[in-house]
């Protein structure tokens, strides 16, 4: 170790491997994932989550959990998205891609894509 | 990409609980299940909560499980990894069985063992993977050396833990700013860094556990120490009975090693440490500093008179100090997070936080750490849980042998280096054994007279023959042959040998008498008029007996008797023979009845 600046490389090298355990959870999301949740594809959703979170430098205060069934099957995948002092938005139909599209314009944006919303979808 | 941590603790109390067969099965099912991309096993230090392990927490959620067997991993995995419902059943539950109605506690951080918690000495124990150095670096690790190698002279970083106020964490207390100062004081070509790990109080564990789950900790304090004092050499003195600890110090030791952080030119400046470990065989007399010393050098641990201080002429006549483990552990902190941040936790007097083992008669056996100033009765009726099976709390010991009895009274006591003293105990080095009404007191300074009998190093006669002395005056006592005087003799001879010992060792070794002789002299006067033993233990004071009304004569004690003392005929009311009799207990177990009691 010569320098400071080497140090620094490693510290922010691991933060994300470690802020799995250390998020502040400023922002939740969390991904619906029961039998009927997985077999609407579930799973590809939460490891794009994930990833993106990850990608925007995000993982200090978003936290990607899962949960079981929520009760509204035909609409799984079902992505729920808490901030604090802010009303819940729950994603509906979710796909890998739209998980993308939430993180780049809902988490890192602060606008929820409205058009994936349960709202948008008619029930 | 990893979503989501499972951390095992691997400490030395979970994993003779099986935390290893836990992992194992653990990166089996996640195989199966397709999620080792997904999952990440982590191997951490010490929680804290022994006595529910072994233990498990599940990030991002923080979900707590305790207890966990191998049977429960395919369940943890299959509904909590893969998806998302939590194990209500494993979870945690501080309220007790009893109220249904209070959900189970999720995350670590609400329970009631952790609440009340400060933990910085344990920051990272049961957070990161002690064997991976960047965890640590992760966590801010080595940042205080870099910021003390590159921004403040060896005077701003003794007056930085000078103003701190830390004292020796080790039992003696003295203020660790001062030790530096001597140290740095002495003119030496060479001095030496020392660490104190032979940590031998009977159910004291935090050095371990430091060591075990943080051991990067440690050496960059030494680190900062050697820089301090201009020592450039260290030594770790661990015992050998801590295999887990000497282990992943030795790993961390390379690992530090391999970056640089130990070696030459340390960040690229001219400063040079490096660290070895020497391993103890496990003589309590080893903890003293001067007999630590003599030890490191090959020779028979015996203490030495002081003066001069090991910060004078210690390790091969060199300027050394000794700092405890636990005490190194806080120094990262101060430096990166400044004196009066460690000041504001605490007392005047005791500034910081202490760790303790508890255990005993208490329901959360384990290690806690709390501010300096929390009152016994927080640490033992709220993070402690109480004293179980609905006894009374008698005594609280702590300072293991050279320590004493807090009775119930002093309950409200606040827990700091001074009061403990004026209370007629010790801080030491946290034990904190809880006993309830079923401890005879008489017989708890015996356990640990025997203790400082068996370990006293032979050098001074006062430690060598007077505790023996002590002890048989005890046995005199228990065995229903003690007269009132015996205790006057006590008395006195305690205070020879304090005042007469070499080392610290025989300076405190009568101290769990002369503490039980002031609070608890009526079980003495018991003991010795009575020729009762009030709580029931001194064997040799009791008599079984069997109630005849409630004897159905079933033969089953008379049966188990292993001394043939019990007689009687099928469907008879049986008699014990006391002379017969060597008061084993088989009988009262047997007794389907309830009618043999003892008195």
């Amino acid at each position: 170790m010569k320098s400071l600046e080497e140090l620094m490389a490693i510290k922010a090298k691991m933060q994300d491997k470690v802020s799995v355990r250390t998020s502040s959870g400023d922002i939740r999301i969390v991904v619906g994932m029961a039998t009927c949740g997985i077999a609407a594809g579930a799973r590809p959703v939460l490891n794009a989550f994930v990833e993106g979170v990850s990608e925007s430098g995000l993982t200090e205060k978003v936290q990607v959990t899962q949960t079981g069934c929520i009760g509204i099957c035909q609409y799984e995948p079902v992505v729920e998205v808490y901030e604090k002092d802010k009303e819940k938005v729950t994603y509906v139909k979710m796909t890998a891609d739209k998980a993308k599209e939430v993180v780049e314009k809902h988490i890192k944006g602060g606008q929820p894509v409205t058009e994936y919303t349960i709202g948008a979808s008619q029930i | 990409m990893i979503r989501s941590h499972v951390l095992v603790c691997g400490g030395t109390g979970c994993t003779s609980s099986g935390s290893r067969a836990i992992s194992d099965k653990l990166a089996e099912q996640l195989k199966i299940k397709g999620l080792e991309e997904e999952v990440k096993i982590v191997q951490t230090g010490c929680f804290g909560l022994c006595a529910l392990g072994p233990i498990m927490i599940v990030y991002p959620e923080g979900t707590f499980y305790s207890m966990v067997t191998p049977e429960d991993i395919p369940e943890i995995v299959e509904e909590h990894l893969l998806k998302g419902r939590i194990v209500e059943r494993l979870v945690y539950n501080d309220t007790g069985a009893e109220k249904e109605e209070e959900a189970p506690v999720g995350s670590l951080n609400d329970t009631q063992f952790y609440k009340k918690q400060k933990r910085v000495a344990l920051r990272n124990c049961g957070v990161i993977n002690p064997e991976i150095i960047d965890e640590y670096i992760a966590m801010d690790g080595y940042f205080a050396l870099a910021k003390v190698l590159k921004e403040m002279t060896p005077d701003d970083v003794i007056k930085t833990i000078l103003d701190s106020g830390l004292r020796g964490r080790g039992g003696g207390g003295f203020p660790t700013g001062r030790k530096w100062q001597f140290a740095k004081a002495s003119v030496s070509d060479k001095k030496y860094v020392v660490c104190n790990a032979d940590e031998g109080d009977p159910g004291a564990f935090m050095d371990r556990s430091v060591l075990e789950g943080d051991p990067h900790a440690v050496i960059e304090a030494m680190a900062i120490a050697a820089y301090a004092i201009g020592a450039d050499e260290g030594w770790v003195y661990v015992r050998a009975e801590y295999p887990i600890a000497v282990r992943r110090l030795q790993i961390a030791i390379d690992q530090a090693r391999e970056y640089g952080l130990l070696g030459k030119n340390i960040f690229g400046t001219d400063f040079n440490f490096d660290l070895h470990i020497r391993l103890g065989a496990g003589a309590f007399v080893c903890g003293e500093e001067t007999a630590l010393l003599t030890s490191v050098e090959g020779n028979r641990g015996e203490p030495r008179p002081r003066p001069p201080f090991p910060a004078v002429k210690g390790l091969w006549g060199k300027p050394t100090i000794v700092n405890n483990v636990e005490t190194y552990a806080n120094i990262a902190q101060i430096i990166l997070n400044g004196s009066d941040w460690f000041r504001s936790f605490g007392t005047e007097g005791s500034t910081g936080t202490k760790v303790f083992a508890l255990g005993g008669k208490i329901k959360n056996t384990g290690l806690v750490e709390i501010p300096m100033g929390t009152t016994l009765r927080e640490v033992i009726e709220e993070i402690g849980g109480g004293v179980p099976n609905g006894k009374k709390f008698k005594a609280a010991q702590t300072g293991g042998p050279s320590g004493g009895c807090l009775p119930a009274e002093l309950i409200d006591t606040p827990i700091d280096f001074d009061t403990l003293v004026k209370a007629g105990s010790m801080m030491g080095s946290g034990g904190l054994i809880v006993m309830d009404e079923d401890t005879c007191m008489v017989d708890i300074a015996k356990f640990f007279l025997e203790f400082t009998v068996d370990e006293s190093c032979g050098k001074c006669s006062p430690c060598r023959v007077g505790t023996v002395r002590l002890l048989e005056i005890l046995n005199k006592i228990t065995s229903g042959n003690g007269e009132m005087e015996d205790l006057d003799k006590l008395e006195e001879l305690a205070n020879y040998i304090k005042s007469a010992s070499l080392c610290a060792l025989g300076q405190t070794a009568p101290n769990p008498i002369l503490s039980t002789l002031r609070f608890f002299r009526d079980e003495y006067i018991a003991h010795i008029v009575d020729k009762k033993c009030p709580a029931g233990v001194c064997k040799q004071l009791l008599s079984y007996n069997i109630d005849a009304d409630k004897c159905k004569g079933c033969t089953l004690c008379a049966r188990k008797c292993p001394a043939g003392a019990i007689v009687g005929k099928v469907k008879e009311v049986h008699v014990i023979d006391n002379q017969k009799c060597v008061k084993c207990g088989a009988c009262i177990e047997t007794c389907k009845f309830g009618a043999i009691y003892k008195k």
